[in-house]
């Protein structure tokens, strides 16, 4: 089973990784298992996403725990702490 | 015999975010506008400053440009507003936030909150504030005089939000 999904990055992630990405996936994947696939590419993924950085996950713009599924047609982002206000 | 019920309260709200700088009077005068049932305004206005609080050093930073999800960022603070009037007595909100670059002493967020008594205001404008800071998807990038840099999350943020129960783990990346 094929499923495609959106990648999208922001702030300090954006300008190492640019804006984002479609990709096909061939099995079903939480967030979590996707960032390590993405860190299992080397770099500059792996030191972006690297496990031990403080980052947070959205799945179709909603704030995720790495536990949630993917879905075909998914928009996930990673992204640093936010820092507005 | 005849029972009236109270009218329910008005549940007005508008979430902007624009490049373009805000009128904190207009912006008052027109969330107010047709409520005569309103007996107080409270309303907190986010401005750039030149200095960390670390290094108390006039002029350390010189500018910020500011990012955001587009999409997201609307959503969330919706969100946020609807979870604000079903926990305080309020009758409207107004959030306006800026993206984009930024000078020293220009406004960034607005948040104004209109209700009959001054608690429920008081209260909600600081809760949308402290839900803001943690869980909308804003970036800031500072410049400083060692160059540019991203704004790290602060635990003392994450540390507000849970005193209305809500539990954030935004600075630890959670």
């Amino acid at each position: 089973m094929n499923m495609q999904i959106q990648i999208r990055y922001f702030a300090s992630l954006r300008e190492s990784l640019g804006a984002g990405e479609t990709l096909t996936l061939d099995t079903p994947l939480t967030v979590g298992q996707l960032r390590d696939q993405l860190i299992a590419r080397g770099e500059p993924h792996a030191g972006a996403l690297a496990r031990g950085r403080a980052l947070r996950a959205a799945l179709n713009q909603t704030m995720c725990a790495e536990t949630a599924e993917l879905t075909p047609g998914a928009e996930v982002a990673f992204f640093p702490p936010v820092t507005g206000g | 015999m005849l029972s009236s019920s109270p009218l329910p309260s008005p549940r007005l709200s508008s979430v902007s975010i624009q490049t373009e700088d805000f009128d904190l009077s207009a912006e008052v005068a027109a969330l107010r506008s047709g409520d005569a049932g309103v007996g107080a305004i409270a309303t907190f206005v986010g401005t750039v400053r030149d200095r960390h609080a670390g290094q108390p050093d006039a002029g350390s930073i010189s500018a910020m440009e500011l990012e955001h999800y587009p999409g997201m960022t609307e959503r969330s603070i919706e969100a946020m507003i609807d979870d604000a009037f079903r926990r305080f007595d309020i009758r409207g909100v107004r959030v306006i936030h800026r993206v984009g670059p930024l000078q020293i002493a220009d406004q960034i967020v607005l948040v104004a909150v209109t209700s009959m008594h001054r608690g429920e205001s008081f209260h909600a404008c600081e809760f949308l504030m402290d839900y803001l800071k943690s869980e909308a998807p804003f970036w800031k990038k500072e410049t400083t005089t060692d160059g540019a840099r991203w704004v790290d999350a602060r635990v003392s943020d994450d540390a507000a939000l849970t005193r209305w129960g809500i539990v954030s783990g935004n600075a630890a990346g959670a």
